[in-house]
């Protein structure tokens, strides 16, 4: 069926803040405020409403409709950390396809207080309460520091590979004035920098920041006739808890539904202009390039010494400098990639634009409940570029 | 290789005390079935009962086949080390202060991969067993270990915050009149505590054992009476801040239940000493450890009881003296809790009838001094909250275990048997 | 006014004034009650002597802001005490043999002392013999009836296990024999005896015939006892008044109290 006759329109992000006093509410406000201006619409317009945002305790998105004065005939609260992004465009194109909703706001937002990362490692999920919080405390950090070990392992991969990632991003996010990394990051400042948990080293973690990201889903012909650039969807897949039974991490759900992301799309890896992973870490980085058609499993490592993944290069990857670069801001984590990929394929980036891209291929991972990421999704959108 | 620790210099009395810190404490009710195979040292995990699939993290239904039936079984705690990292960076206090600290992906025979702590003799690749400890926030923690031991295993750090190894540590024996209180400074003697405190109550009448105890190496008899409550504030005052282990084996003893003896006076003394008694000591040095728990290498880190098993289940020959140590397995519950904002354990050695003179009369098996002192170290070398010494006391706990209200028939039966 | 009347009145107001002078002391005989102070200790199968405890109940703090007040336990024989005739079984059918039925009158009375200090030094199990009273006699004078004699040995400089001085046979402190007690009790007709040591009879009394001959035959004639009392090689051996009220306990055996002597100034000095 695809997602035909549905887009995604009007990407908007609020510049990154390392520290904020404001709560996600106000965050999320400012967001969606931005998606509408761009749309030239109003609040009223809205009948459908996905959030996702980790920082809106005691409130969902429930609390959010009267917060902000919506009145949504459909409702979500996606919490799916960095699969969010993609969980919601696919949920809204096919409520809207349905004709639940004509404009559904996808919504990700997280404030970023002294205090929040802290508070939220230490009541994350109930297994990360239970069995890995109380060793050694490290967070995801630690977890991931576990995970790469491994694929170093395994794979051979070395801290050199997982630098060619952070470098090239940092490249990339120098071409984009809202990333909260300003300086050039070399490969021997990457290998040099101070052990956060071997073999975890500081550029190998996002900075934790405030934010928030947002996009519109309506109907292509509603779209059009504002006079909005409109990026289609081409396929979605989710899955969730995949592979349970390997020993740890090295794949990831994607793998499980890539035949149908492609034949959905209609469309082999080869057509893809350029990719944004979920980036908390390059070893998912690495795994999502395997896990996604891009090479094979284990040899992450060469496709990364092979390619250039600059936005000028032959593989551009995480083009406004990813999470890595441009920081995380929580839940907005798993919006950042799709939403720069919007602009990309409607040619809209500006300064970090690829040249000709047309088609994009975003990739989602998330939440850590005990010792690997549950959520995984991916999306192919496509667009007419630039003009 | 693990580095074995030394003696550690003194303290700095200008420096302010360490205030301990602990590590999160937040568990699920299914996961506190590993702090209850913990206090014993045992490791357990959730069978399914209809499939039999072992389950990891605790959970509240079966992974596989979504059955709710999930007892906790005894494990074998075998596995391959598969992945490895040195912690540099915690959001929590205490890790914070101990960095750095090893962790690591244990692959368990069993079929379950487990995040745990990793002995500094374990290195990633390397064959490994689990034990599952307390750590300092009381919750059960699980730790790879070289499966075939390595020397000086118990110093290593990470291991030593789960344990309360009486090393290099002072410690205190309430009432050195007690027929196990030789065979319990002998035993941390050899264990290595650095002072052994011996409190002696009445020393205006004498004692045979007295002067066997002077002569045990690290042993400082000093005046100690539970029942007296300016006694024990007076020895407070005096070592308060250097009793890193307190050992509470004073009890009070007689045959007898309630119809069989004509007035409360043997009953208050039992009260006395057994519930009393720890309730002042508890008093008198639960700030002090309490505030030590994190006071450097010779820390405050335990307190032990020495009660019988039938505070469980009243034995009715000795049934005052039973209830006398039900209330006193009440109170260190509450004792527990009280000192687990330091990070010191409370551990309880249960015992059956013991071999002396108010349990003459009884058949064996009977439980030897020896036997008890062994008990307390071994306990405190693994940092058990409950120890179960001797036959009686085993047998005693599982059939409670079993059904506390057969338990009770089975020692109505007993009633006239051991008097 | 009688002239009997006149006199006792006259004796109260000299009796006054030479206390406020100074010319007649107070002499305190009695140990301070302390948690430490020893107890007499029975064979274990025998209900025991409570220690004497306190608790404070508070100390001008949250427990009680103005006030400072304490709880304290002990047994009616603990410390300096009284024996009342009802604490024996030769006494218990006896009239008026509880503290709280004894004539008040005879808690203030005339007071021998016989000192035994010299023999006991050496001897932990010295015996008071009716030759050591009748040569006493023949210093001082035949013991009036109805008066307390105290058996002075200066044992109460002992303190601890020095005191208590149990050994492995038992407890080692001097004491009265039996012919000595029966002298005291049928032919000088006492009214009370008292020691220094734990007990009016010596430590290993329980094995004369009678048992604890003290006890027996002091309560079964209706006679009293005091025991753990001290400071009496400051009292002259015959002149002195002896006070010693026990606290008016229901059918009480006994009590511990505060003992005092009434002496002439320096009389003690020999």
């Amino acid at each position: 069926m695809g997602y035909a006759g549905v887009v995604a329109v009007a990407p908007a992000s609020v510049p990154y803040q390392r520290f904020s006093i404001e709560t996600a509410h106000w965050w999320i406000a400012r967001a969606l405020r931005e998606t509408l201006q761009r749309a030239g619409l109003a609040p009223g317009d809205v009948d459908g409403f996905s959030v996702s945002s980790f920082t809106l305790f005691p409130d969902t998105a429930v609390g959010l409709t009267q917060h902000l004065g919506l009145t949504p005939r459909w409702l979500d609260h996606i919490p799916m950390g960095g699969a969010s992004g993609v969980a919601a465009l696919r949920r809204a194109a096919r409520a809207v396809q349905c004709g639940d909703a004509n404009v559904v706001a996808c919504v990700s937002g997280d404030t970023n207080h002294v205090d929040s990362f802290r508070r939220m490692l230490s009541s994350f999920s109930r297994f990360a309460q239970d069995a890995s919080y109380p060793y050694g405390s490290g967070g995801p950090n630690a977890s991931f520091a576990l995970l790469t070990d491994y694929y170093m392992r395994a794979f051979g991969a070395t801290r050199e590979d997982f630098g060619r990632i952070c470098v090239a991003q940092r490249a990339n996010a120098l071409c984009n004035p809202h990333a909260v990394m300003k300086s050039p990051l070399t490969l021997d400042q990457y290998m040099n920098a101070r052990v956060i948990s071997d073999p975890i080293h500081l550029f190998d973690c996002v900075m934790p920041v405030a934010g928030a990201e947002a996009f519109l889903v309506m109907r292509e012909e509603d779209a059009r006739a504002a006079g909005l650039k409109c990026a289609k969807i081409l396929s979605t897949i989710e899955r969730h808890n995949a592979f349970p039974d390997d020993p740890i991490q090295m794949r990831g759900g994607w793998e499980m539904d890539l035949d149908e992301l492609y034949s959905m799309a209609g469309c082999t890896a080869d057509d893809i202009d350029l990719l944004q992973t979920y980036d908390d870490y390059p070893v998912i980085v690495m795994m999502q390039m395997e896990d996604l058609g891009f090479c094979k499993k284990g040899e992450g490592k060469e496709f990364v010494r092979a390619r250039n993944l600059t936005i000028g290069g032959d593989f551009p990857h995480n083009v406004s400098g990813g999470q890595l670069s441009a920081g995380q801001a929580g839940a907005a984590g798993g919006f950042i990639g799709l939403v720069e990929a919007i602009r990309q394929v409607t040619g809209d980036a500006g300064p970090t634009q690829v040249a000709n891209a047309r088609q994009a291929l975003v990739s989602g991972f998330g939440m850590i409940n005990y010792d690997r990421g549950v959520c995984t999704s991916a999306a192919i959108i496509a667009g007419d570029g630039q003009p | 290789m693990t580095t074995p620790i030394v003696p550690p210099p003194k303290k700095n009395p200008q420096k302010r005390t360490r205030v301990p810190t602990r590590p999160s404490h937040f568990r699920s009710r299914a996961a506190l079935g590993l702090a209850a195979a913990a206090a014993e040292g045992r490791f357990m995990l959730q069978t399914c009962a209809e499939c039999g699939t072992v389950q990891y993290p605790p959970r509240d239904a079966c992974t596989k086949c979504l059955s709710t039936d999930l007892p906790w079984k005894d494990i074998a705690a075998t596995g391959k080390i598969i992945a490895g990292t040195t912690v540099h960076t915690s959001t929590n206090v205490y890790f914070r202060e101990r960095m750095p600290w090893r962790i690591g992906t244990i692959r368990l025979d069993a079929g379950v991969s487990v995040m745990c702590h990793v002995h500094g003799d374990v290195q990633t690749g390397d064959n490994a067993k689990l034990i599952n400890r307390l750590d300092k926030s009381g919750q059960a923690v699980l730790l790879a270990v070289p499966a075939g031991g390595a020397p000086n295993m118990e110093d290593d750090p990470q291991m030593r915050e789960l344990t309360c190894d009486p090393k290099f540590r002072r410690v205190l024996i309430a009432d050195a009149r007690a027929p196990n209180a030789l065979a319990l400074a002998k035993a941390f003697a050899a264990a290595q505590a650095s002072i052994i405190f011996m409190g002696e109550p009445e020393g205006w009448r004498p004692y045979p054992a007295r002067k066997e105890i002077a002569k045990v190496k690290g042993v400082e008899i000093l005046p100690l009476d539970v029942t007296d409550t300016a006694s024990v504030l007076e020895l407070v005052g005096e070592i308060g801040g250097k009793t890193d282990i307190l050992v509470n084996n004073a009890r009070y003893v007689r045959p007898g239940g309630i119809i069989g003896r004509t007035d409360v006076n043997l009953a208050k003394d039992e009260m006395e000493v057994n519930y009393f008694g720890l309730m002042r000591l508890a008093q008198g040095f639960g700030p002090g450890m309490r505030a030590r728990g994190a006071d450097g290498q010779n820390s405050a880190t335990a307190w032990v009881n020495i009660l019988s098993a039938h505070a469980w289940s009243n034995m009715p020959d000795y049934g005052a003296f039973s209830a006398s140590n039900a209330a006193a397995l009440s109170l260190s519950q509450c004792l527990r809790a009280e000192l687990s904002a330091g990070g010191v354990r409370v551990m309880n050695v249960f015992t059956g009838p013991t071999e002396d003179e108010w349990h003459q009369p009884l058949p064996p098996p009977k439980v030897a001094p020896e036997a008890i002192a062994r008990a307390v170290i071994a306990g405190l070398k693994d940092g058990l909250e409950d120890v179960f010494v001797g036959d009686v006391a085993k047998d005693l706990i599982e059939r409670w275990r079993a059904g506390p209200k057969i338990l009770e028939r089975e020692m109505i039966e007993s009633l006239g048997q051991s008097s | 006014m009688s002239a009997v009347e006149n006199d006792a009145a006259a004796a109260l107001g000299q009796f006054a004034l030479a206390l406020a002078g100074g010319d007649i002391e107070v002499v305190d005989l009695t140990h301070t009650l302390d948690p430490d102070f020893p107890v007499i200790i029975l064979p274990p199968e025998f209900g025991q002597c409570a220690r004497f405890r306190i608790e404070e109940i508070s100390a001008y703090d949250h427990r009680g802001p103005g006030w400072k007040w304490n709880n304290f336990t002990c047994c009616e024989h603990t410390g300096t005490h009284f024996d009342a005739p009802v604490h024996w079984v030769s006494g218990r059918d006896l009239p008026n043999n509880s503290v709280d039925t004894i004539p008040p009158e005879k808690f203030i009375g005339p007071v021998c002392v016989i000192d035994c200090s010299e023999g006991s030094k050496s001897n932990d199990d010295f015996e008071l013999t009716p030759d050591i009273i009748e040569a006493w006699e023949a210093e001082h004078g035949l013991i009036p009836a109805d008066s307390w004699v105290l058996m002075r040995t200066d044992w109460s400089k002992r303190s601890g296990a020095a005191y208590l001085n149990m050994r492995e046979d038992g407890q080692h402190s001097p004491g009265p024999t039996p012919a000595a007690v029966r002298m005291l009790v049928n032919d000088r007709h006492v009214r009370g005896f008292g020691t220094e040591t734990i007990g009016t009879d010596s430590g290993q009394a329980e094995h004369y015939t009678p048992p604890l001959p003290a006890h027996y035959y002091l309560h079964g004639a209706g006679r009293y006892g005091l025991q753990c009392l001290k400071n009496l090689d400051l009292l002259p051996p015959t002149g002195a008044m002896l006070i010693c009220a026990p606290l008016k306990i229901k059918q009480g055996t006994g009590s511990p109290l505060r003992v005092l002597a009434l002496v002439q100034k320096d009389a003690s000095i020999v």
